[in-house]
């Protein structure tokens, strides 16, 4: 039993090695062969971006693992709000930066 | 009467297992606020990224370099992994095993990044030579050094488990470095993203 429980998270592991290598590979080819447009491309290589890290946290990090409520996921989801709002928010009002100087 | 001592007793072990949760807790709520601090790098970044006042630019970045750093992080994350594997299977030797190579990967990639800010500075292109580089070290710098510190603390934790072997407490803290180390190869993600790939573009 807990035999079988081990085999399932080396595979796991080694899936989320697959994936996360898959997902580095992609962006690095389409940058280094300038493949796409410039904007296309930046989407891309963002969103692969964060699918490896969606990829880490299900396969390396454990993020469904253990009972009751997952205050970890409450967390980070709070972090992830907060994240986005600095950086998009920063970028944002800098984009005013030109017109006040 | 002797109901409510056995409830108490369950209690505390119930609260003695809890402990361990909590700080497992504890740990993931100390990784959402170090996400906040590399938010405002990546913010800062973000927006200072064209100031290269006609020094170094993001074009210019060394790649073998940081694909080289990349799929060493990558791997280290994936051993760091299986050292966990290994210490559940109560395999201390494998667990050690594993501990080291990720510790001596973790070396290597710090060793890569040392070079590539020698480089740099012997380029002219320093911490000071604009508003671009300032935010590039102070970005890159500071995950180098979150990857040094778990690098040291691995070591800490290899000198309590061959000392103690595989107990309840190093087991939460071999979990926990390992959770770090994880955390730390998904930082490097958005570094490769931002930094590199889009400054080579």
């Amino acid at each position: 039993m807990s035999n079988q429980e081990h085999t399932a998270s080396i595979k796991a592991y080694v899936t989320g090695f697959i994936l996360s290598i898959v997902l580095t590979v992609i962006p690095l080819v389409l940058v280094l062969n300038h493949m796409m447009g410039k904007a296309a491309l930046t989407v891309s290589i963002l969103l692969a971006a964060v699918l490896q890290f969606v990829v880490q946290l299900f396969f390396f990090m454990h993020i469904r693992d253990g009972e009751g409520p997952r205050y970890n996921v409450m967390a980070l989801i709070l972090g992830i709000i907060f994240v986005v709002t600095i950086v998009a928010g920063a970028i944002w009002i800098m984009s005013f930066n030109s017109q006040v100087q | 009467m002797s109901q409510t001592i056995s409830a108490h007793v369950s209690d505390q072990n119930h609260g003695h297992v809890d402990q361990e949760g909590l700080k497992t807790l504890g740990f993931w709520i100390f990784l959402v606020t170090d996400c906040l601090l590399f938010a405002t790098f990546f913010a800062a970044y973000a927006v200072l990224r064209t100031h290269t006042e006609g020094g170094f630019s993001a074009k210019d970045f060394n790649v073998p370099n940081f694909i080289i750093e990349t799929f060493i992080l990558l791997t280290s994350s994936f051993t760091s992994g299986l050292a966990v594997l290994s210490m559940h299977k109560g395999n201390k030797k494998g667990l050690i095993r594993w501990l080291i190579i990720t510790l001596l990967l973790g070396a290597a990639f710090v060793g890569l990044e040392v070079k590539e800010f020698a480089d740099l500075a012997a380029e002219g292109a320093t911490i000071s030579r604009s508003a671009f580089l300032t935010s590039f070290f102070a970005l890159v710098g500071t995950h180098g050094a979150h990857v040094t510190f778990g690098i040291f603390w691995m070591i800490g934790i290899l000198f309590q488990l061959s000392k103690r072997g595989i107990t309840p407490v190093t087991t939460r803290k071999v979990s926990l470095v390992s959770l770090y180390w994880h955390f730390l190869d998904a930082v490097w993600i958005f570094i490769l993203t931002v930094v590199y790939l889009m400054g080579v573009m």
